[in-house]
């Protein structure tokens, strides 16, 4: 049982438990990512993170840039870093705030220099960065210190009838050893909204949840999409799905009957341990590049149809109860529980196998999605450029 | 077992086969409990069907908790989806 189990796990200078052990090359900006692979390519076990945005953002929408990059570099899972923009200020203001954790942190700006000169020097600081890091070795560690957040995709009634319930047990037993779990997905509680805001024990952060749920459906409604009414999906009710209010229940089947902790902004870093909501997307890899900000560690993904998302420094355990799924995705499902529904094997025993895959991924087993080389590292923005 | 139920006291429960017309078994999940019911149509795998009466506007349960209310009267046993079952959200 999770108090008495360990893992194989790397302790950071902040104290922070990471279950792998990146190099990352870092850009600030769109324009940096040539630079970026260019190190990437030139330095062996180093990892690049390109992304398509960084220019011109402002207000909310450049501090959750801001928080998302920070979050990332600082993520446990992640030894060093080597952050790249165009210019200076944004480029050390990264740098400077991943540094604050204690990791090796080193920073160049193309700006005056062009990228040849950038590439070379970052190529010689990111090889005394990976050869430094692979000396780092794993100890044992409690499985309690990881931090672990979770997430459905392509669900259909099997999400709802085993694999979500199995990740509620194990959110359940995990939380009771004293872990932090993260769950998110605001647009899709809508319908369970009233039975997550019940769970919060603190009232400051049910308010602050109610808020973030309001604001995420106002924004929305403004839009005047037709996100009401189209939810279910057509794939949905095709699966069996008939309402919003179902398809909600089923989701918030993964934090089982866990009291939650806390309430987390997009990509922010809890203060405590326990059950979070965090105010996320409910596009997969949007979602699990803002947990792993937040600290997460391992991510646990249920689906039912075949959702493939994987993510750069995050290992993405998936698992699923639909045996069509299983059988046909097979590459691609990291642990079958479709036995609770075909065999009538208990939840529990669905929650010991997740503990099992959990332990030895933590400890270094790689995922389906990376051994697939899945690395989606997508960054969610809030309103458009200037 | 030809359907599954999330909790004592649902109205519906899933089907875990392509299920066929006449008697048929409904477990609950992570229970030994299960109930006979006569299912008067097909029931796709993964779809719903009623095991109990529930009367046209009242409330439809599943996880313990309303996800919508009976457009029809749905008798026991009854094929239960869009045609019989409206969202209370979003509708």
């Amino acid at each position: 049982m999770i108090p008495t189990r360990t893992f194989m796990g790397y302790r950071r200078a902040n104290g922070a438990v990471g279950c792998r052990n990146h190099v990352i090359i870092l850009p600030v900006d769109d324009i940096s990512n040539a630079a970026v692979e260019a190190v990437a390519k030139v330095v062996q076990g180093t990892l690049a993170l390109p992304h398509p945005y960084g220019r011109i953002q402002f207000g909310p929408d450049l501090e959750l840039h801001f928080r998302t990059l920070i979050g990332t570099g600082s993520n446990p899972n992640v030894a060093a870093v080597v952050v790249i923009g165009i210019e200076p200020k944004w480029t050390k203001r990264l740098a400077d705030a991943i540094a604050t954790t204690g990791k090796p942190v080193v920073a160049f700006s193309i700006e005056g220099n062009g990228d040849l000169k950038i590439i070379e020097q970052a190529s010689r600081a990111a090889v005394k960065l990976v050869q430094d890091a692979t000396e780092l070795v794993r100890e044992e560690i409690p499985l309690s210190e990881l931090v672990v957040s979770t997430k459905c995709g392509e669900s259909d009634t099997t999400s709802g009838l085993a694999s979500n319930p199995t990740i509620g047990r194990f959110a359940e037993r995990f939380v009771d050893a004293g872990g932090t779990f993260f769950f998110g997905e605001t647009s899709e509680l809508t319908g369970g909204e009233h039975i997550v805001a019940e769970r919060i024990t603190d009232p400051t952060q049910r308010e602050k949840f109610q808020r973030l749920f309001d604001e995420h459906q106002r924004c929305i409604l403004e839009q005047k999409a037709d996100l009401m009414g189209s939810q279910p999906t057509e794939g949905n009710i095709a699966g069996g799905l008939t309402t919003i209010e179902e398809k909600a229940l089923g989701n918030i089947q993964k934090i089982g009957r866990a009291k939650i902790n806390g309430v987390l902004e997009m990509g922010e870093a809890p203060t405590r341990s326990g059950l979070h909501f965090m105010d996320t997307s409910s596009a997969a890899a949007e979602s699990v590049t803002l947990f792993a900000a937040g600290g997460a560690a391992l991510h646990l993904f249920t689906t039912g149809q075949g959702n493939i998302i994987g993510n750069p420094i995050v290992p993405v355990v998936k698992s699923s109860a639909n045996p069509n799924t299983v059988s046909t995705m097979s590459e691609h499902i990291d642990l079958d529980v479709s036995p609770v529904i075909t065999e009538g094997m208990t939840l529990d025993w669905a929650a010991d196998a997740t503990e099992d895959i959990v332990v030895r991924t933590a400890s270094g087993r790689m995922t389906a999605a990376e051994a697939l080389g899945h690395r989606e590292f997508v960054l969610t923005r809030l309103h458009r450029t200037a | 077992m030809d359907f599954l139920a999330h909790r004592d006291g649902d109205a519906v429960a899933i089907a875990v086969r392509n299920v066929d017309p006449g008697p048929r078994l409904a477990g609950y999940l992570d229970e030994t409990a299960a109930v006979t019911l006569e299912v008067a149509t097909p029931v796709p795998w993964g779809h719903k069907v009623a095991l109990c009466d529930v009367a046209s506007g009242e409330d439809v349960v599943e996880y313990g908790v309303v996800i919508g209310r009976a457009t029809s009267d749905i008798r026991t046993g009854d094929y239960v989806h869009v045609h019989n079952l409206k969202g209370e959200r979003w509708s």
